[in-house]
């Protein structure tokens, strides 16, 4: 492969340019795909922010319009789907903020910001311990769990470790500094995996003794 | 390295950013601590759970009720 090959290769465009490029040019066909591809993606995050069915639904909606109806501002320097969350996670926070009326929600709420400490819970987990658990028995397990984190690291851990935002792109979306993001991350991880532990961990044999610290 | 300096890299070591020396580092001191591998371990099975369980379904419908809100509202002016 030739030099010029290989850096036409590296800049080779994402697929969704085309699709946006075709949506512009008034194929609304093109939009439909694009709804397609990530509309799972969407409601799963107004889900989480909004913590509510309908709000989630609405926001869904509004999002992928908002995002139509705006795609002349959409510039191309960040991913179509990361221009895309941006939308729904601040429709999600005004949704959120109506429902509270006039309580203002950010996604620095009940962040607390000290560093983190060596994990209480040390307990192993049992080898695949989801199988413990029914499809729909584990489902409710994950969304309790969930939704029991701090806002402000239910939205970082979903957009990162979720949805698959890198770190700079979670920053961006929720205007916060990549070290506030890796702050929240990890406690975000750390938390999850503490609360989980009760589900997860390996039961004692009949013959063995606790020894944990 | 101490179990707190571990706990400050955790990030970088599920992410895979971090050097090999680092690494070597980090393999000494989970040969020695327990502790510390199965917060590893059982961090990265969160992780992995939440990643490949859909826990919120879209719902029935919505998909079909969106296309329709786009298809009117291209109406007015695509």
């Amino acid at each position: 492969m030739s030099a010029i090959q290989a850096i036409a290769g590296e800049l080779e465009p994402h697929p969704d340019v085309a699709l946006v490029d075709r949506v512009r040019g008034g194929d609304v066909s093109a939009y439909d795909t694009l709804v397609r591809k990530y509309d799972r993606q969407i409601f799963r995050i107004a889900q989480h922010i909004t913590q509510n069915r309908e709000d989630a639904e609405d926001v869904m909606q509004d999002a992928f319009l908002k995002a139509y109806e705006k795609l002349d501002q959409f510039q191309g320097n960040s991913k179509f789907y990361t221009w895309l969350v941006r939308i729904a996670v601040n429709e999600s926070l005004m949704r959120l903020r109506k429902r509270r009326t006039g309580k203002m929600v950010s996604i620095d709420e009940d962040v607390e910001t000290e560093e983190g400490s060596v994990p209480r819970d040390l307990a192993d987990w049992a080898p695949d311990p989801e199988q413990n658990y029914g499809q729909s028995e584990l489902a409710e397990i994950l969304r309790k769990t969930i939704q029991g984190l701090p806002q402000g690291f239910r939205i970082v851990f979903v957009l990162r470790d979720v949805e698959g935002l890198s770190t700079e792109e979670t920053a961006e979306t929720l205007g916060l500094s990549i070290p506030a993001v890796k702050s929240r991350l990890l406690r975000a991880r750390l938390q999850l995996r503490e609360r989980l532990s009760r589900y997860f961990r390996r039961k004692k044999g009949p013959g063995e003794t606790r020894n944990e610290k | 390295m101490k179990c707190s300096e571990f706990l400050a890299l955790l990030d970088d070591v599920i992410d895979d950013s971090i050097t090999a020396e680092v690494r070597t580092d980090l393999e000494q001191h989970l040969g020695r601590c327990g502790h510390c591998e199965v917060i590893l371990n059982t961090t990265r099975k969160t992780i992995e759970i939440y990643r490949s369980h859909e826990i919120y379904d879209l719902p029935p419908g919505l998909r079909e009720r969106l296309h329709a809100a786009i298809m009117a509202r291209c109406k007015k002016g695509c």
